[in-house]
Order: C-alpha cells, then sequence, then structure tokens
C-alpha cells in the first residue's frame, strides 16, 4: 500500500469522472491553477527552501516551457497543463465523509479486504493511515542502523548535505519535458539512505511513511543505497488509486552504489481520468544490481520506462514489467538498459494484458557503449490481447556500440485460445473464471516475484478486472 | 437412484459440415460402453459435442441428463451437471498450477451453485484429499504445483486428465482415445486407474482405437460408429472382433454408411 495513493489523497479537486465536486475551501492552500513563475516561486516559498532549490526550480521550469511535447508514446492532446492545480496543501481536518466516497470504490475495497482503516485512507477520507505506533518502532529500529527513511521533503530540510549530492544527479531537468516539470513542482515523495554494509531483511513500504502533506501528483523519489548495502522498497498500491488529479508525474533516481543492491517494487492501479508520466532512472556501480518489479494497471494514458544505467565493470539490471490495458487505456511502458562499462548484465521481461480495445505498447531500449565489452542483455516481451477490438505494439530499440556482446531479443503476442477456454470450462469454470485464469497465469512468473500479500491483491485485481468482461 | 445420459436422433455439423447424422445411445450410471470406429466417422466430435464445444452446433436432436434437455447449456453448466470429458488433446495453462485449477474446478462442481467470487472448499480438506488421490494414482505429490500440462509427457498429461476425473467424480465420463500415443506402462497406469475410479456412480464413455484401456475396463456395450452414425451395438465381444479384424465387416454389413464414409474422405482430400 502505499503513499502514491496517500498522497493523492486531495479528492475534491476539481471535477472527476465518479462526479465528485468539490470545492477547496477546505485547504489550507491552494495556489491558483496553471504554471508560470509565481507559482513555482510560491511553492517553494511555502515549503521554506533553500535558495538553491527555488533557483533549481525556476530554470526546470524554463526548460520545462522550451522543451516540445514529445512526438511519439501516446495521445496527450487533451492534457492542458495550465488546467492543472500544482499544488495543494490539505487543511489539518479533512472534510470527506466515508459516505461521499463512490460505491464501486467501496466495493472494490471490500473486495480487495483492505481494513477499515486503510480504506479510510485510501479513499482521501483520512489524512493518513493510522499506523504510527508501528511506524514509530520501525524508523527507531532503521535510525539506529543509520537508515534515512523519509519524505523528500524532509530530506531536504533534514539531510541537506547529503540530499544536495544526489539530487537531479540522475536525471536532471533537462532529461525531458516531464522531468523537467517534476523538478519545477515537485512535492513529496520518499528520500531514502541506506548505509555502507547495512541490509534491510524486509520491505520497505512508502505506506509506513507518515507524510505531513498529501502530494502526490509530482511527487520526487530519491534513494541511496550505499556500498555493499541492500534495500527492497515497495510503493503504490494495488486499490484504485482515486484522484481528481488529471496528471500524475514522478521521478524516481536510485544510486546503488558498489556491490549494492536495490529492488523497487511498484504497482499502480488509476483511476483512467489519470495522465500517468513517470521517469525513473538507477544508476548501478561495480557488482551492484537493481531490479525494477513494475505493475501497470488503469490510467487514460501511462508513459513508463524505468531505465538503468550500468555505469561500472559487474553491474546488473533486470526490469520485470506488466501491463494492463482495458477500456480507453493505453499503457505504453517497457524498459532501458544502458550499458556503460564491460562485463555488465541485464534483462528485462515485460508482459501486457489488452482487453475491451485497450492498447499496450512495449517500448524498450537496449544501447551498449562504445567500450562496453562482453556485455549481455535478453530481452523477452509477451502480450497476451483478449478481444479483437484490443490491440498491442512492441518497440524494441537496439543501439550497440561494440562487437563483443551477446543481445537476445524474443517477443510473443498471443490470444486466448478457444481451447483453453473449453478445457477449463468443462471441469466446471465459468468464461469468465477460465479467461481470469488465464491470465492470472500468464503473468504468474511476474507475480510470483512480488512479495506475498502483493502478489495476492494483484491476482484479485485482475480477477476484478477480468469480471464481466466475457459472454 | 441411476441417472441416464440420453442421446437422441443427434446431428451435429462443424462449420457447415455435418458430421453427425443421427446418434442415439443410453449411457446409465454404473455403466461401461466402448465407442469404437474408423478414424473420421465421429467419435471425437460426439465427446465434444457432448461436454458443449462451441464449434459444435447441434442440428438437431437432443441430449438429456434424466430428462432434462442439455441442449443449450455451455460447458461449464454441463460439467456442474456431472459431465466430464478426458481430452485426447489435453491443453495447456501455463502459470496456472494444478492444485490452483483443481481446486477451483472441485468447488464449483461439487457446489454447481456457487457464483464467481464466493469461497473455495476448504484449503486443508482439499490438499489432504488431492494428496490422498494422486497418492492412489501413483503420481508424485510435486504434480500438484506444476503448471497444469506446461511440459507435461503425453503419458503424463493422460494421467493429469484421470487425476481431474478421481477429482470430480463425474456422473458421467468421457474418454477420448485416452490411450493413445502412450507406451504400454503408461496405458496400464491409466487403465488401472479409470478401473479404480469407475463404480456404480459413474457412467462411462471410452473411446478407443486400442483394447488395452477395455481389458481393463470391461464394456458392458460396444458401439461402432460409421459416418456419423452408431451402426452396431454389441458386448465387450464385439470390441475384441473389430480389434482383430478392423472395420472392413462392419462395412460390408452397413454398405449405404460406407459409400457415405468414402464420399467425405475424397471431399477431405479435395
Amino acid at each position: 500500500m502505499s503513499t502514491d495513493t496517500a498522497e493523492n489523497s486531495d479528492v475534491g479537486v476539481g471535477d472527476y469522472q465518479f462526479g465528485f465536486h468539490d470545492s477547496t475551501e477546505n485547504y489550507a492552500f491552494t495556489s491558483r491553477k496553471g504554471l508560470d513563475r509565481e507559482i513555482v516561486s510560491q511553492i517553494s516559498e511555502m515549503k521554506g527552501e533553500p535558495d538553491w532549490m527555488r533557483e533549481f526550480r525556476l530554470r526546470s521550469l524554463e526548460i520545462f516551457l522550451e522543451k516540445p511535447m514529445p512526438r511519439w508514446g501516446g495521445d496527450m492532446s487533451e492534457l492542458d497543463f495550465q488546467d492543472i492545480y500544482y499544488y495543494v496543501k490539505a487543511s489539518d481536518h479533512q472534510e470527506k465523509s466515508w459516505d461521499d466516497v463512490p460505491e464501486d470504490i467501496r466495493k472494490t475495497y471490500d473486495r480487495l479486504g483492505i481494513p477499515e482503516a486503510e480504506k479510510k485512507y485510501l479513499a482521501g477520507v483520512k489524512a493518513q493511515y493510522e499506523s504510527e505506533v508501528v511506524y514509530g518502532s520501525l524508523n527507531e529500529d532503521l535510525a539506529k542502523q543509520g537508515v534515512i527513511f523519509t519524505d523528500t521533503d524532509s530530506g531536504l530540510r533534514e539531510h541537506p548535505e547529503l540530499f544536495r549530492k544526489y539530487f537531479a544527479t540522475i536525471i536532471p531537468p533537462e532529461d525531458n519535458k516531464f522531468s523537467a516539470l517534476n523538478s519545477a513542482v515537485w512535492s513529496g515523495g520518499s528520500f531514502i539512505y541506506i548505509p555502507p554494509g547495512v541490509h534491510i531483511d524486509f520491505p520497505l513500504q512508502a505506506y509506513f511513511r507518515i507524510n505531513t502533506q498529501n502530494m502526490g501528483q509530482f511527487e520526487r523519489t530519491l534513494i541511496i543505497v550505499d556500498e555493499g548495502a541492500s534495500l527492497h522498497y515497495v510503493e503504490g498500491c494495488t486499490a484504485p488509486t482515486y484522484s481528481s488529479d488529471s496528471l500524475h508525474s514522478a521521478v524516481v533516481e536510485i544510486i546503488v552504489n558498489k556491490g549494492g543492491r536495490c529492488r523497487y517494487t511498484t504497482i499502480q492501479n488509476w483511476s483512467n481520468n489519470v495522465y500517468n508520466l513517470v521517469t525513473k532512472r538507477a544508476a548501478v556501480y561495480q557488482d551492484g544490481l537493481m531490479e525494477w518489479v513494475d505493475g501497470n494497471l488503469g490510467s487514460k494514458l501511462t508513459m513508463k520506462y524505468p531505465a538503468i544505467y550500468l555505469m561500472e565493470p559487474g553491474a546488473r539490471g533486470e526490469t520485470l514489467s506488466i501491463a494492463f490495458a482495458s477500456k480507453g487505456q493505453h499503457q505504453d511502458a517497457g524498459a532501458k538498459m544502458v550499458h556503460c562499462a564491460p562485463n555488465t548484465l541485464s534483462r528485462i521481461i515485460s508482459k501486457s494484458i489488452s482487453k475491451d480495445g485497450g492498447r499496450s505498447t512495449y517500448r524498450g531500449l537496449v544501447k551498449v557503449e562504445k567500450g562496453a565489452e562482453n556485455c549481455k542483455s535478453n530481452v523477452v516481451c509477451d502480450a497476451l490481447i483478449l478481444d479483437p477490438e484490443s490491440k498491442s505494439d512492441t518497440f524494441p530499440y537496439i543501439e550497440i556500440e561494440e562487437s563483443q556482446v551477446a543481445i537476445e531479443h524474443e517477443a510473443s503476442v498471443s490470444k486466448i485460445a478457444e481451447e483453453q477456454l473449453l478445457y477449463l470450462m468443462s471441469r466446471g469454470l465459468t468464461e469468465a473464471e477460465a479467461s481470469a485464469m488465464i491470465v492470472t497465469g500468464f503473468v504468474e512468473p511476474l507475480v510470483k516475484e512480488l512479495p506475498m500479500e502483493y502478489a495476492v491483491e494483484m491476482n484479485r485485481l485482475i480477477e476484478l478486472q477480468m469480471e464481466g468482461s466475457v459472454g | 437412484m441411476s441417472l441416464k445420459l440420453k442421446i437422441e436422433n443427434l446431428h451435429v455439423r462443424v462449420g457447415e459440415t455435418p458430421i453427425l447424422k443421427g446418434v442415439n445411445l443410453e449411457i446409465a450410471q454404473g455403466e461401461i460402453h466402448a465407442l469404437m470406429g474408423p478414424n473420421g466417422s465421429g467419435k471425437s466430435t460426439l465427446a465434444y459435442a457432448l461436454m458443449g464445444h462451441p464449434k459444435y452446433e447441434i442440428t438437431e436432436g437432443t441430449i438429456s441428463i434424466d430428462g432434462t434437455n442439455i441442449n443449450d447449456l455451455d460447458p461449464c453448466e454441463r460439467a456442474r451437471l456431472g459431465m466430464f470429458l478426458a481430452f485426447q488433446y489435453p491443453v495447456t495453462i501455463p502459470g496456472v498450477k494444478v492444485a490452483d485449477f483443481l481446486r477451483l474446478a472441485v468447488s464449483n462442481v461439487r457446489h454447481p451453485e456457487r457464483k464467481e467470487g464466493e469461497s473455495l472448499i476448504s484449503m486443508r480438506e482439499f490438499r489432504t484429499e488431492l494428496r490422498e488421490t494422486m497418492k492412489q494414482l501413483n503420481m508424485d505429490a510435486e504434480f500438484a504445483r506444476r503448471y497444469l500440462n506446461d511440459g507435461f509427457s503425453g503419458g503424463e498429461k493422460k494421467r493429469m486428465e484421470i487425476l481431474q476425473l478421481a477429482m470430480l467424480k463425474p456422473k458421467f465420463a468421457l474418454l477420448d482415445e485416452t490411450d493413445s500415443g502412450l507406451d504400454s506402462d503408461a496405458v496400464r497406469v491409466v487403465s488401472e486407474g479409470l478401473a479404480k475410479l469407475s463404480g456404480p456412480e459413474m457412467g462411462v464413455l471410452i473411446i478407443t482405437h486400442h483394447e488395452r484401456l477395455l481389458e481393463y475396463n470391461k464394456p458392458d456395450f460396444t458401439h461402432v460408429m460409421l459416418a456419423g452414425k452408431i451402426v452396431e451395438t454389441g458386448d465387450a465381444s464385439l470390441a475384441h472382433e473389430l480389434h482383430a479384424h478392423g472395420y472392413a465387416e462392419v462395412r460390408k454389413r452397413h454398405p449405404e454408411e460406407a459409400a457415405q464414409e468414402e464420399e467425405q474422405q475424397q471431399e477431405a482430400t479435395v
């Protein structure tokens, strides 16, 4: 469970698909709609940030304004940057009540077996999940080992040197239009530092992080795994993130130092009015390992290609991604692997499902820089299309500037065979149960990589997505 | 009281091609029937039509269980009424564990009123039963954790069908060439398995070219199919005769159907 959701708990800003019309009077501070120097300065001032950050934000704004919209990927013609609130600080007392939450969302929470307190949190009824006690002891334990686990705004305040050393070094604002946008208006996200040699043997979940502010649209996460340390970080939420926000544009930067290991697991299920445009990148040094496990459901358009830069010999990268595109949705997702040093290894496994006219696109890049000899890369992407209205495309880009490399790419597109349905139905499964089982099996190799409770929820989510899809 | 599966004047076509042309057959619980006949005579078509394969369209006649017409029921509903088909070519379902699949199947078949999303049979009881059933069929417990038919040998697939049969305990079991493509050890295992499972509660229709399966499961009735009709019915000795002498005599005794058969074959080769 997560803060993605937590941060999106400002339900009621603007109009949204579930028919919410809520005034913003209850919020302590709301910037006006749109984006300009004044708003960006205001955000920085509200947060009491140092000058360098304000300058950074303003410079990023210029870059954002200069950069053209990407000409590839999904359709963003309906996205209006001037029609968005870039900064909303919720008041201490949320006025929203559980009864205001649309019934289908409540029902879904029930079906997912989410506890009451958590449901309210997810629905934006409660500002934060009541887990102070758990969090408190967890935090204390980690702090003893020198681990920093806080929200990014606090990270900037409380660890200014460490923060500045790494911030925006992996994804500079110049990188792309949306990283520039995030750099200008970012708020919230996680700031994590794992000191050399420290192993955290349970997944750290954004869920347990206490946010003082409910920000989710432009979160900024920075993770540093120092030499020989290891971390499994889990963010995102398997319950539908229901939010009035029409644009979610996060930046996630990760540094894995020599011999370190980092696994970053995300499952996101956005309401289907959201543009989800995320830049995620990790730099991995000697013998380090970075793994992205990325599940994308919901949203109107998702464009997300977690990247791994293999900077030094022996570095390894792996991305496992699942995309589920349903009615009116386009999942344009994939991975990037950049081999900058010899003897580096990468692997991409991507699975996508398209149904009810949904569209899924695999877009991936494997790049081998000059001098990066003896690299190996293996890419497997499988697409499952559930009906003739749905669509799947594959764009695997490979750029190689070195001859001594081994690059493999396999792609498959399949449909649910009538014979598979018949076989399962002849054993008493309904058509929907049979389809769901086939789809669950299709993603099983990835789902089994998820922490147990996420795997269970992922399967339930797929069942929910599949319900009523046939017949 | 024993139930009856009744097939009356059944006509079935696939696409535009009529395959079954008036099949009559009655199977009571506790009876073993053998269905034999040359390739292309319609044996598998009958099995699929009985199970409700959507490609096999009933144009005339009825299938009923205990007087209730099941023509319009889908395979899932038929399974819940107690029908079971052991497939000639069991299908692979990658990523789906045998145990997970079987638990859902057993929950539905034993509780036909169960709705999607309702709770499944108890995990503990199911596991115990599955383990014991597998033991009885000399199957390694590890099978339960494998993906359904994924990477299974021919023999393993057929044993998986028998395991499903054992767990679902159908009232009427149709076995479509369950003994084909197996070496003699595998045929023995499958035949013994079936013999253990059948009894007064199960009516069995065995479709086969061979005799081995019938050695272990002696048929009360043997039917011969030719050109989409059952042309002869006898006892176990008929199966023996067909096995020894082939279908030449049958064709002679039924020249009309034999001519149709020849016509069909010519059309198929054009």
